[in-house]
Order: C-alpha cells, then sequence, then structure tokens
C-alpha cells in the first residue's frame, strides 16, 4: 500500500496506468490475442522510431522549451544520407556524417536563436520546420532533379542501422533502449539532469544560482534535432531510399507521447522512463489497434481520450507528490 | 556592540528608470549580526532598494560599499559571489523539485558510481535537511519532498537555511511574512533572530510594524524613496512608527486600522464572516 502510494508520487505513474488500461480494453473489446500482439513487431518498430525523438523533445519540455522542427528534421537526415552517399556515392560513413551535421547545425540554430531572443521557441522551431521543409525539396530537386532518393548501404551500415532482427525487428529498437538508458541517467543521476529541472522550474533563478541556462538549452536544441536527424538516417539505410515528405506525424506524436509520460508541458516535471512509456502506449494505441476488431479510424479517438485521462491523472498525481507528508509516526 | 565598518553600506544612492525617480539619496548602513528593517508603504520604493542590492537594477548615481570598500555588481551573480543572499517572497523557487535537489541546484553534490560521476542525492538530502532542522524545522525528515509541498514558512526557512548553508554574509527578505498567517510569520521572525544570532546582517522589508520590532535593532523609514527616518531600537514606539509609515495619516485612523487588521489575522479570514 505505500509502495503503491510512492509509486503514484512518481511522474511516469499515470502513463504506466494507461498502457495497462489500453491492453485491458484492447483484450476486453477488441478481442486482441495478446501472445500475438506482444510478439509483433510493428508496435515495438514504431514505438522505438518514436521514442528516440520523443525523449530529447522530453528533456527540452522539461527544461521549459519546446522543439516542432523535428518534424522536418526526420526527412532532412535520410536526404542527406542519400544524396551524399547514394546519389554523390560517397562512403556511407559521410552521408551519416552530413545527416548528424544537419542536425547538430539546425539544432544549434534552433538554440541560439531561442537564448538570443524573446521569441518562444515554438515560433523559432515552426519557422525552422517550414524553412528546413522547404530547403531539403529545393535542394533535392536541384541536385538530384528528384524528391526521391535511392540509397544502397554497405553490409556494416545495414547491420548497425538498417538491419532487420529475426527478420522483422528493426535495429533501431536497440539504439532506443540504448538511448533512453543514457537519458535516463543523465536526467535523474547527474548534476546536468538537476540543472535541467531548475531551468525548467524558474529559467532567472537558475541563471543566477550559477548555471549555464544559455549552454545547456543548445545543446538540448541540439540534441532533439539530430535524434531525428539519426531517426531519418536510419529510415534511408532500412528502406534503401529517402523522400523529401514525412516526418510531419512526428511532431504530434512525439508531443503526445511526451505529455502522456508525465512530462509537464510548462516544464520543471517529468521522467524519461515516463517518456518511454508514453511512448509505448502511444504505438500500443496507434498500431495494436490493427490487432483487434475495433475499425483503425477510431484509434485517434483513443488516442485523445488517453492523452485526456493521462493529463487528467498527472495533475491528480503531483498534486498528490505535492501535498505528500511522510507519516513515519505511524504504526 | 557593532563592528564599526559596516558590512553594506549605501552612500548617496539614487535610482530613476528614465524620467521617473524612484529613490533619491539613500544612505544606509548595516552590520554584521543585526537586523536592519526596511519600512514603507506599497511604491514607497523598497523592492527597486533591494533589487540594485541584488545586483537587479545599477544605481543611477552613488555608491555600494562592502567593508567599506566600493563594489558595483553588474548582476545578481556578482551580488551573490560576494554573500549577498536575496529571497523573494515565496521563498523557494522550484516548487517542482525536491528539498535536497533544490537546495543544491548548481552545486551539486557528487559522488563516483563505477566510472561516473553522479549527482549524490542522499548526502544532498542529509545536507539540507540538517541545516534546515538546524533552524528548528523539526518538521522536516524527509529530504525527497517537493518544495512546493511545504508551507510557505517552511518555504521561507529552508531558503534561509540554504543562504546562511552556502556562507552568505548578507541576508535581504523582502516582505517574507507578507503572506503567512500568525503562526508561520512568528516562525519566520525566529528564524531571522536565529541568523542573526549566527553573525549575519539581515535586511529584512516588510511594512508590518509588529513584525519589524519583533527582530529589528535598526530601523529605516522610506517614503516616497527617501530616507524619512533611520533610527535605533528602543527610540520610537511604535505608534510614533506607524505614524511616520504613514506620512502624517492620523495616528487614531491609524490605529482603528491596525486593530481591525490585527484581529483579522488573529481570529479568522476576513471572508469567513458570519451569516
Ligand atoms: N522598472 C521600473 N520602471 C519604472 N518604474 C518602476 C520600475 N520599478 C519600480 N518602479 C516604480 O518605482 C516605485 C517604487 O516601486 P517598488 O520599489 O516596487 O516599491 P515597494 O517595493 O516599496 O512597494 C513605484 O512607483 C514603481 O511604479
Ligand atoms: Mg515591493
Amino acid at each position: 500500500m505505500n509502495e503503491f502510494s510512492h509509486f503514484l508520487r512518481r511522474p511516469e505513474a499515470a502513463t504506466i496506468i494507461s498502457l495497462a488500461a489500453v491492453i485491458v480494453f484492447y483484450v476486453i473489446f477488441g478481442g486482441v490475442d495478446l501472445g500475438k500482439l506482444f510478439g509483433a513487431a510493428s508496435w515495438v518498430n514504431f514505438a522505438a522510431n518514436l521514442g528516440i525523438v520523443a525523449i530529447p523533445v522530453g528533456l527540452l519540455m522539461i527544461s521549459g522549451e519546446l522543439d516542432i522542427s523535428i518534424g522536418a528534421m526526420i526527412p532532412a537526415g535520410s536526404m542527406t544520407t542519400a544524396i551524399l552517399s547514394g546519389y554523390y556515392g560517397y562512403p556511407i560513413a559521410i552521408g551519416m556524417l552530413g545527416a548528424l551535421s544537419v542536425g547538430i547545425l539546425v539544432g544549434f540554430v534552433n538554440g541560439i536563436l531561442t537564448v538570443r531572443t524573446t521569441v518562444p521557441s515554438l515560433i523559432i522551431t515552426l519557422g525552422s520546420l517550414v524553412a528546413m521543409q522547404g530547403i531539403i525539396l529545393s535542394a533535392s530537386v536541384l541536385l538530384t532533379g528528384n524528391a526521391s532518393v535511392p540509397l544502397t548501404a554497405p553490409d556494416w551500415a545495414k547491420f548497425a542501422f538498417g538491419q532487420l532482427i529475426g527478420g522483422s525487428h528493426q535495429v533501431i529498437i536497440i539504439w532506443w533502449l540504448i538511448l533512453t538508458a543514457i537519458f535516463a541517467f543523465v536526467l535523474h543521476r547527474t548534476s546536468y539532469g538537476n540543472w535541467i529541472f531548475a531551468m525548467g522550474g524558474d529559467r532567472d533563478s537558475a541563471r543566477n544560482l550559477g548555471i549555464p541556462t544559455s549552454k545547456v538549452t543548445i545543446i538540448l536544441f541540439i540534441l532533439s534535432a539530430s535524434a531525428a536527424s539519426f531517426v531519418g538516417m536510419c529510415q534511408a539505410i532500412l528502406f534503401n531510399s529517402a523522400q523529401v515528405s514525412g516526418g510531419m506525424n512526428f511532431i504530434f506524436n512525439a508531443i503526445v507521447s511526451v505529455v502522456v509520460g508525465g512530462v509537464l508541458l510548462t516544464g520543471g516535471f517529468g521522467s524519461v522512463i515516463g517518456i518511454f512509456f508514453g511512448t509505448l502506449t502511444f504505438a500500443i494505441v496507434n498500431q495494436g489497434i490493427y490487432f483487434t476488431q475495433i475499425d483503425r479510424n477510431w484509434s485517434n479517438l483513443i488516442i485523445g481520450a488517453v492523452l485526456l485521462i493521462a493529463v487528467g491523472m498527472n495533475e491528480t498525481f503531483r498534486e498528490k507528490a505535492l501535498s505528500y507528508v511522510p507519516k513515519k509516526m505511524k504504526a | 556592540m557593532a563592528p564599526i565598518i559596516p558590512v553594506l553600506e549605501l552612500r548617496d544612492v539614487e535610482k530613476s528608470f528614465g524620467p521617473i525617480d524612484v529613490l533619491h539619496e539613500i544612505s544606509l548602513k548595516v552590520h554584521e549580526g543585526e537586523v536592519l528593517c526596511l519600512l514603507g508603504d506599497n511604491g514607497a520604493g523598497k523592492s527597486t532598494l533591494i533589487k540594485i542590492l541584488a545586483g537587479v537594477h545599477k544605481p543611477t548615481s552613488g555608491t555600494i560599499l562592502m567593508d567599506g570598500k566600493p563594489v558595483e555588481f553588474d548582476r545578481p551573480r556578482d551580488a551573490a559571489d560576494r554573500g549577498i543572499a536575496t529571497l523573494h517572497q515565496f521563498g523557494g523557487t522550484f516548487p517542482l523539485m525536491s528539498i535536497g535537489r533544490s537546495f543544491f541546484v548548481g552545486v551539486e553534490p557528487q559522488k563516483k558510481w563505477g566510472p561516473f560521476t553522479v549527482f549524490d542525492r542522499k548526502k544532498a538530502n542529509e545536507i539540507a535537511v540538517k541545516a534546515v532542522r538546524d533552524f528548528g524545522i523539526t518538521r522536516i525528515d524527509d529530504g525527497d519532498r517537493l518544495v512546493g509541498g511545504l508551507s510557505g514558512g517552511e518555504r521561507q526557512s529552508i531558503a534561509i537555511a540554504r543562504a546562511v548553508y552556502f556562507g552568505a554574509r548578507v541576508l535581504i527578505l523582502d516582505e517574507p511574512t507578507a503572506a503567512l498567517g500568525v503562526k508561520q510569520a512568528a516562525h519566520v521572525l525566529r528564524i531571522v533572530n536565529e541568523t542573526k544570532q549566527r553573525g549575519l546582517a539581515v535586511i529584512f522589508i516588510t511594512h508590518q510594524v509588529m513584525h519589524a520590532l519583533a527582530v529589528g535593532d535598526h530601523f529605516a523609514v522610506l517614503i516616497r524613496g527617501a530616507v524619512a527616518a533611520d533610527f535605533r531600537k528602543g527610540d520610537k514606539t511604535r505608534e510614533e512608527i506607524t505614524d511616520l509609515m504613514a506620512g502624517g495619516e492620523s495616528m487614531a485612523d491609524l490605529e482603528a486600522e491596525l486593530e481591525g487588521y490585527a484581529q483579522n489575522q488573529e481570529e479568522r479570514p476576513p471572508s469567513l464572516g458570519h451569516t
């Protein structure tokens, strides 16, 4: 009982309960065969691609900022890889380096503009989202005369970034797990994590306490943009081609995952484990619906309901965490 | 009793925002182990004055001296580095962080964890809880509690304990008791007293004369941006001080107002009247 109330005070409590509820709902009302669902790759692949982007987006949100340019950074990553290594035939390492550099560059610009101006980061990254879409399309058409570019990656690159484990599970799942562990460690176990929470709580106070808020903000923007270009790069290597379109869904999906995962939209509160489970919840709702007898058009309704319920629970649990007084005196 | 050189001194400090003159020829001293109460009605310029001391604003003219030497604060960090800790009305500014984490923002204790250097949560919690308990706040015993879940008085107490722990020499409190009930306010006043006994200089801003009299050694009344009176404990009665603060309002009116106010504070919030 005590353990349970301790669990409820954690940022990830609501999403874990939501995830369980969605699965129960699918089993009861959708006739889902759990063995089939858990054996399936589709939702895990979906979650991994989304999760790698959702975590740094969530860290930014905890620090009080928002990045929606990720929507353009996924095709930016895949197109850069395909143009450099597919169209021009440079070694794949150059293509990959190029993709990550584009991510770092755009993240840096987003970060600099955010710390140097008073424009909200939502607007700044909306600008870079649209601008990057234009750049990708123009560059692709100008350089290759096409909006879709083929790519043949060597075996080692396929193995590390574009492999299908057991013929079905994308190797990016392993990257997702590794990155989740690293980000969880940094946010919850190091001083940097403490800085991120403090910045989201009160940026001016954090700065006055000596935290390099501008530097941390820029680094977080670089992480989110390059995480998105990394996912794009992996997709290009996996599918042997890249398209200028696609990626826009990631904006909506990542923000929903992060918020369902218990991150406070206004910053200062959240956890990486919460974002991880928020992503899983989103993926199960979105992809698990194919394993039910429910018409798939309902999945957005379910996501909407899950979002509202999870956010409602998050509010309640946060109140609980705030009003918590240890009762050690009682037997 | 007080050392001859004040730890902090203002000489002829003036501040204007564009055409608006907010502070005129402010000269004040505060010594170690002494509480300076800055009194004044709303809009008198109290907050502006402490923002100058905290490095938020630069004075338009005049000098700030620490230990007798002129200093300049270009930003809040400069004032903090010299040991001037300023606490704003609501104490802890990170309500969703734990006591231990918020106590150490920017100066996190670290330990080795395998090949990594990690935040030492246990140590942070222990030190933070001990620092607060040393001020007599025994109700706080779990460093994992969120700051936002504490009462206003407890938050103020933690913020003060934090400033003392990190070696502040001057503690500036902007209306720390304004939003608090009687018990909570008494609690904070006790901690102010304890802080003074530890040898810090305290600048205590308030417009509650009773609170000022409870802890003050030295009083300055600010009216429309100028020091209207500067006196020591025992030099003036409560009535004289309230009269001064009001700047001419009749004593009888004030008394009545004060009585009503005190009653409201002690008995119940005004909104809960009988019907
Ligand atoms: N940044 C500013 N620009 C212009 N006027 C200001 C500014 N800050 C304060 N003032 C003015 O200075 C006066 C004193 O304000 P303040 O120091 O907040 O008073 P107090 O804290 O005693 O209530 C007020 O009339 C206020 O309008
Ligand atoms: Mg004020």
